[in-house]
């Protein structure tokens, strides 16, 4: 026997759609199958908690909204070994464009990160979530929520029906676009200001890019606010996309999509390549919130603003704060109290683990965003590769740096201004 | 709003890709992503342009009300 009512599908005396209520009472609904949403999944089910997760797609992982790339940093925090159905190019370093084509290379000799294929790593880990006793719908797109008695109820629409799923707790794990939370009284708006809008190809019959490195193009007439990416995936197939600040197209009347057509035109190893995949997405870049639990609620992912504000990425931040959103749920089941009392430390656990460094370095993009073209320009020029390589990896001191740019930089005042408030700020080394 | 005619916030369907950033930046939540289909609730719009902004596209687009 179904736990879905008898009369489901017809209509009331007011003619109004009944709606079908699913009697589980389920410890934790998770709103989105994305990194963070199966991130937490893991977590509860790990911990045996009774958890669904529902996402609105027809396929998990597709359509990506996403460059990729992924460092070897996030393997280790999640403690996920990288497996090759997914982790399909090898990453070794990085190369920068300049503004005027001047190019920093800088290289390791080991493996740094991985560009994944994305639709296979977030099946691998559903499947892994699945194993351990969760269970995920798909086509499932909640159209209203509500508090009642303690707990909350989603209306869920799905194949042209409406079913009511009950739950103790809601992870909101749904994206940019959430509105889960937003259902719930947490709002999680995005600012045009903290917000860069990407597009992006999947393009094969690439030539002439290393594939073992990243290729980031820096420059007002090619990205304002923002950089455009090849991300190499093997066999000249690569993410080519752009970021730019979502406020530039009011400005500019450029749309991300035709600064990224310009831009490949101007590419000899791109432009007679054939796309495979066109992808968009918002990316949100800096707008942290304060308060990211209420009563029954917890957000994380994109939907939490999760994201490095300087180079937008954001699958490993979005399955850290996700693992961390499914630990703070457990400890509210065993308590068995979901009031944002219990849960609301888990804004402060975020920030004190990810959100203050992010914020770092939200200043230092504030910073990095007052250098012009020939500043840019300049820095590629003055720096040597092992210089930016030291830079890079961190590995110089705070002193040892304020001497290089200062020495470097002597002839212009403005920039070193700039840098030192940056040094001062804090310098966190960057990861994908 | 010349002329006193309103504006109306619509979706291009054929450049349009469902990516849901207009979603996340509309401050009313006015606009809804299901599939292949974007929804916007015309009483809750209220015209702001945020959405027309951020998408990546230009599928966002600003008419006169008829």
């Amino acid at each position: 026997m179904p736990s879905w009512c008898n009369d489901f599908g017809k209509e009331n005396l007011k003619g109004e759609k009944m709606v079908a209520v699913n009697d589980v009472l389920y410890d934790t609904i998770i709103v989105g199958a994305g990194p963070s949403g199966l991130a937490a999944g893991l977590e509860l089910a790990k911990g045996k908690a009774n958890v669904l997760i529902l996402d609105r797609k027809q396929e998990i992982g597709c359509p990506k909204r996403c460059a990729e790339g992924l460092s070897n940093r996030w393997f280790e925090i999640m403690k996920i070994k990288p497996k090759p159905e997914w982790a399909v190019q090898e990453i070794k370093g990085a190369v920068l464009y300049g503004p005027n084509g001047k190019e920093v290379k800088m290289k390791d000799k080991k493996i740094l990160g991985y560009v994944l294929e994305r639709k296979m790593f977030e099946k691998y880990l559903a499947i892994e979530t699945v194993k351990l006793g969760a269970k995920i719908l798909l086509k499932h797109q909640v159209i209203s929520a509500k508090r009642e008695n303690g707990i909350v109820k989603l209306n869920v629409e799905v194949n042209n029906e409406i079913k009511e799923f009950k739950a103790k707790m809601i992870l909101a794990c749904d994206g940019i676009d959430s509105l889960v939370a937003r259902m719930l009284g947490l709002n999680t708006k995005n600012n045009l200001n903290d917000t860069d809008s990407g597009y992006q190809y999947e393009m094969t019959g690439v030539s002439g890019y290393d594939e073992n490195c990243l290729h980031l193009f820096f420059g007002t007439e090619v990205a304002p606010r923002g950089y455009v990416w090849i991300f190499p995936k093997r066999d000249n197939t690569a993410n080519v996309g752009i970021g730019i600040g979502a406020y530039i197209s009011s400005q500019t009347k450029i749309t991300a999509k035709q600064y990224l057509d310009r831009w490949i035109e101007s590419q000899p190893g791109l432009k007679n390549g054939s796309i495979i995949e066109v992808n968009a997405g918002g990316i949100p870049v800096g707008g942290f919130l304060d308060k990211m639990t209420a009563d029954n609620l917890i957000v994380a992912g994109d939907a939490g603003h999760m994201v490095d504000p300087i180079h937008g990425g954001g699958i490993g931040i979005a399955m850290e704060g996700g693992r961390l959103s499914g630990a703070v749920a457990l400890r509210a089941i065993k308590k068995n109290d979901f009031t944002d009392k219990t849960i609301e430390s888990y804004t402060k656990e975020w920030f004190d683990l990810r959100g203050n460094e992010l914020k770092r370095r939200l200043k230092a993009r504030h910073l990095l965003e007052q250098l012009s073209d020939e500043d840019f320009n300049y820095l590629a020029e003055s720096i040597s590769m092992e210089e930016a390589l030291a830079i890079g990896n961190g590995t110089l001191s705070k002193t040892a740096m304020a001497i290089l740019f200062t020495k470097k930089l002597i002839k212009r005042p403005g920039l070193v201004k700039i840098m030192m408030k940056y040094l001062h700020e804090g310098n966190d080394k960057a990861h994908f | 709003m010349k002329g006193g005619l309103k504006m109306s916030t619509k979706n291009n369907s054929s450049k349009c890709l469902y990516c849901g950033a207009c979603v996340g930046v509309c401050p009313t939540q006015a606009i809804v992503l299901k599939d292949t289909r974007i929804f916007i609730d015309d009483k809750k719009c209220i015209n702001c342009g945020a959405c027309i902004t951020i998408c990546p596209v230009g599928a966002m687009i600003s008419e006169k009300k008829i």
